[in-house]
């Protein structure tokens, strides 16, 4: 292995933490999720602070960020970007829309119509967007962080699991603790910590440690460990069907990350154990009312390591 | 994430409550009409209030009420059956307790004793009836109280019923092929699957050990089964269907029954012509000991405990039908029945009470002066049922002190017992020996089984002479009145207005009757094959497989159920256990496990060796430095890098520094 990354890792992880107070494990799976090259989407109640999240992973990493509000009449190509005729040189000239942007808040995603998500939804799968014949490709790094909310409220259109899949992990970030909430209300508003954030890393790091992920070593034993997991999702009673192969990479990707995050050059169980909820969760098509997040825990209980 | 979030919730949701209480209520209705009045009321009001209470939130009883309840619910049922076990008062007391225990429900642990109660109350049900409607009814409660036991270990939200439903019934499929291989291989112990207690059984409607005028003509209204009848091969004219019951030598003016048989206890002689009629016979469960047979039986291989008695009567020599019985006979319908009648039956066979029908008497006192031979008497007789306006009817006019005289000389309305009844009487006057039989008469043939059904409304009564020579002889005085009544049966003798729905003849034809006769044909199926399957039926059975004995049915039944189970569990052992790797680190880990596990920290399925190493170290601070070292040598062997023999002898070397 070339370099250690831990260090880095670590102070990105202590400069967001002085933004997002006492969320140490979601932050760490959101980097996670960033260096696995995935897109997260964050299910919370409003202001619990996603968009400062977001926000704060832009900067860390010194990359460029576009908040995105979605509404019911919001339409993909006020996401994608639209061609505009200019009368200046007689053509139709492109305008990019917000996606063509390192960092996408795409905030109150399931309030827009399914057209409008699924075009947002294969701009991430595809990281390119085409339009008129042409095809753009978006930045690299690429991160999409959507954020909806939970329950069935009026004027929603839940994302279908197929869509849920695009996403590596999904997150609740929940109430702070006392403590954080104390801090949150004496010290200095959140975003004006923000704007005094350094960046620690660039985006160009930010790609070489997105590689280095990808070089993370599973072993044998670790990916046995992986398919018994996924595995015993499918043959879970209270769930329709399991995890798919698609689910299984994502799981490997997540840990390799996490092993990074951790400093070590290989992923052990404890890895796929700590990722495998936020990846797998939103993925289960769980019987009606059950609770995936218990089905998931359920499963990690249930699996012997290898 | 914790264990304990997986359990159900310890208190009931409203809809398993619901669920629980509409199961109870399915369970605990056919119990109802067997229930004295007040106890019916008490568990049907105690469902509705509880229903009530579960959607409107109400409170439910303080505990000394529940208390007063209970007691009072059980010197209730003493009070009502004089005791509280046995049948129908045990039966009584649980449901009246499983209704009283819906009172205090409220938690899971309560739905659990309801579930098991449930399927034990469902099981009474086989107490009271064992019929083909009743094992659809049992399926279909024990699926949904199985769905309910699904419901009550379910962790999570309430699952749609149609889930559970669905579940349940799988799973009671899934229990058929062991009840069907537990029914069939299960030894049998002689007598019914249900042995019931002593005071098993309502009462029936069926003949009965005396005849007064009306008696009979009651019966008619009843479609109940008396027997069925399957013959081997000929089948007797309908003329010839007289099937033999219980025969009455004592007149008491009014009424006939069976007097004192002092000294009578001999079969009487009989003479037995031409070839018989071979014939299956399963009698409905009478409560009485006489066993039906077709006119007359012969006396070799009789059924099991059966005797011919002193009127040639089949009956059990001791105990009564208290269970549906079959068993085979030969009848010959021709036959001379005792040619010398010794004299204490003669003399039983012409007594009259002196004061009471004195115009029939006096009557037949004519006829014996003017008559040349008792057959002319006979004769006479008959002629004047022929001759004189009688009439065959289901409803015959009150009668008076006298009813033989007011019967031959007034109303001349009547049914087969009054027939009967002044025919014997008149024989008597005139010195001739008398008695009246009663059975049925007739029969109607299934199609769909080719068997014959007997039913009560088939119940007739008619009359035995004895002249000399030819013995006792069967005169029908309903025959002369009412030839159709022999010929084609009760329901082309009488008029249609008088006829029970199901006897007349305008509905008897078309889909329903053939459907009632399928329904009868699939009763017979059921009664034979599975309320019949006793010892016999099974060694007969398991001998096609060449089982011969119990102890070998036994060694069967083990048999195949421990290769079932065994196999069975091997699959499950085989799927839940993954094959542990074998290779050098493991074996080596494995070892530190051992070594752990003895010291009181064994490492969970679940748990990697880094979480454990940490557990470790936190429980046995003397451990941590050494645990560490073990967890990162084995760690990096088998996840970080590819093993060397080096590294692995460091693993090893760190592994046995681990000394708790």
């Amino acid at each position: 292995m070339s370099s250690n990354p831990g260090p880095e890792l670590n102070a990105a992880l202590a400069a967001l933490s002085t933004i997002i107070l006492g969320k140490e494990r979601q932050l760490r799976l959101s980097l996670a999720c960033l260096l696995a090259r995935g897109h997260l989407l964050i299910e919370d109640l409003p202001g619990v602070g996603k968009t400062t999240l977001a926000l704060a992973l832009a900067r860390v990493f010194g990359l460029h960020f576009q908040r995105l509000q979605f509404t019911s009449d919001l339409l993909p190509a006020d996401i994608l970007g639209v061609s505009i005729y200019d009368t200046g040189t007689g053509g139709f000239r492109f305008h990019p829309g917000p996606v063509f942007s390192e960092v996408v808040l795409a905030d109150e995603i399931n309030r827009a119509s399914p057209k409008t998500q699924s075009a947002l939804l294969e701009a991430m799968e595809e990281r390119q967007v085409t339009s008129d014949g042409a095809t753009r490709a978006l930045p690299d790094p690429f991160f999409v962080i959507a954020t909806q909310n939970p329950g069935e409220q009026i004027g929603t259109y839940p994302l279908p699991e197929s869509q849920l899949d695009r996403f590596l992990m999904r997150l609740s970030l929940g109430y702070p603790a006392a403590a954080a909430e104390r801090a949150l209300l004496i010290e200095p508003e959140r975003r004006d910590l923000l704007a005094g954030l350094p960046p620690v890393l660039t985006a160009a790091r930010l790609c070489e440690l997105q590689a280095e992920v990808r070089r993370v070593r599973t072993a044998p034993a670790l990916v046995d460990y992986l398919l018994a997991l996924v595995r015993a999702s499918r043959e879970h009673r209270a769930l329709r069907h399991g995890l798919s192969p698609r689910a299984g990479l994502a799981l490997k990707h997540a840990a390799q990350a996490w092993a990074l995050l951790e400093g070590r050059h290989g992923v052990i169980p404890e890895d796929l154990q700590a990722v495998f909820t936020a990846v797998a969760a939103h993925r289960l098509s769980v019987a009606e009312r059950a609770d995936a997040q218990v089905v998931a825990a359920e499963i990690v209980a249930s699996v012997a390591v290898p | 994430m914790a264990r304990s979030d997986n359990l159900p919730p310890a208190r009931l949701t409203r809809t398993v409550l619901l669920r629980l209480l509409a199961v109870q209520a399915l369970v605990l209705a056919p119990h109802l009409p067997r229930l004295p009045l007040w106890a019916a009321g008490l568990v049907a009001v105690i469902l509705l209030w509880r229903t009530a209470a579960a959607l409107r939130g109400w409170p439910l009883l303080p505990g000394w009420m529940r208390v007063l309840l209970t007691i009072g619910a059980f010197a209730g049922i003493y009070a009502s059956f004089g005791r509280v076990s046995g049948q129908t008062a045990g039966v009584a007391l649980i449901t009246v307790m499983a209704a009283l225990k819906l009172t205090e429900l409220n938690s899971r642990r309560d739905l659990m004793v309801m579930v098991f109660l449930s399927y034990f109350l469902l099981v009474t049900h086989f107490l009271f009836s064992q019929e083909l409607w009743t094992a659809a009814y049992l399926m279909l409660s024990a699926t949904l109280i199985t769905a309910l036991l699904i419901d009550a270990n379910h962790a999570g939200g309430v699952l749609p019923a149609r889930v559970v439903t669905v579940m349940a019934g799988g799973m009671v499929l899934r229990a058929l092929p062991l009840m069907a291989l537990i029914f069939v291989l299960f030894p049998r112990i002689p007598g019914p699957i249900w042995g019931l207690p002593a005071d098993a059984g309502a009462a029936r409607s069926g003949l009965s050990d005396s005849m007064a005028p009306g008696e009979i003509a009651e019966l008619v209204g009843s479609d109940a089964i008396a027997f069925r009848v399957r013959f081997d091969g000929a089948v007797p004219p309908p003329g010839e269907r007289y099937w033999r019951g219980p025969t009455f030598l004592r007149f008491d003016g009014r009424s006939w029954d069976g007097g004192s048989r002092a000294g009578l206890v001999d079969a009487p002689a009989a003479e037995l012509r031409g070839i018989g009629y071979r014939y299956e016979l399963t009698l409905e469960p009478t409560r009485t000991p006489w066993l039906f047979a077709l006119d007359l039986p012969a006396r070799l291989g009789l059924p099991e405990g059966a005797v011919i008695n002193a009127d040639h009567q089949l009956v059990l020599a001791r105990g009564e039908v208290r269970e549906r019985r079959r068993y085979r006979l030969q009848s010959h319908p021709d036959y001379r029945l005792q040619p010398a009648l010794p004299a204490p039956l003669r003399a039983l066979a012409t007594a009259l009470p002196k004061a009471a029908n004195p115009r029939a008497q006096a009557l037949a006192r004519q006829w014996r002066v003017e008559a040349t031979s008792d057959a002319a008497i006979v004769e006479r007789a008959l002629r004047m049922f022929r001759e004189q306006p009688f009439h065959y009817t289901l409803s015959p006019p009150m009668l008076g002190r006298d009813p033989v005289d007011g019967f031959l000389f007034e109303t001349r309305r009547g049914f087969c017992e009054h027939y009967a009844s002044s025919f014997a009487v008149l024989m008597r006057a005139a010195g001739i020996p008398a008695r009246v039989v009663t059975g049925y008469q007739g029969g109607e043939r299934n199609t769909i089984g080719d068997y014959w059904i007997v039913r009560q409304s088939d119940a007739h009564a008619w009359t035995e002479v004895w002249l000399a020579d030819r013995g006792w002889l069967r005169i029908d005085p309903t025959a002369a009145v009412a030839p159709a009544r022999v010929e084609r049966g009760i329901g082309s003798a009488l008029d249609d207005a008088e006829l029970p729905d199901f006897l007349n003849p305008a509905l008897r034809n078309g889909y329903r009757f053939d459907l009632r006769a399928r329904w009868d044909w699939l009763n017979a199926r059921w009664n034979h094959w599975v309320l019949g399957y006793g010892p016999e039926l099974q060694s007969e059975f398991l001998r096609r497989f060449g089982i011969d004995e119990w102890r070998e049915m036994i060694l069967a039944l083990t048999g195949l159920l421990t290769v079932l189970l065994a196999g069975f569990g091997l699959l499950l052992i085989r799927r839940s256990t993954p094959r542990p790797v074998d290779d050098a680190p493991s074996r080596a880990w494995r070892r530190l496990q051992r070594r752990l596990a003895r010291a009181g920290l064994p490492q969970a399925v679940h748990e990697g060796p880094a979480d454990y190493a940490a557990r470790v170290a936190s429980a046995r601070p003397d451990l941590a430095a050494t645990i560490a070292d073990a967890a990162r040598r084995y760690i990096a062997v088998r996840y970080l890098d590819a093993d060397s023999d080096g590294d692995l002898k460091a693993l090893r070397a760190a592994i046995a520094r681990v000394r708790p």
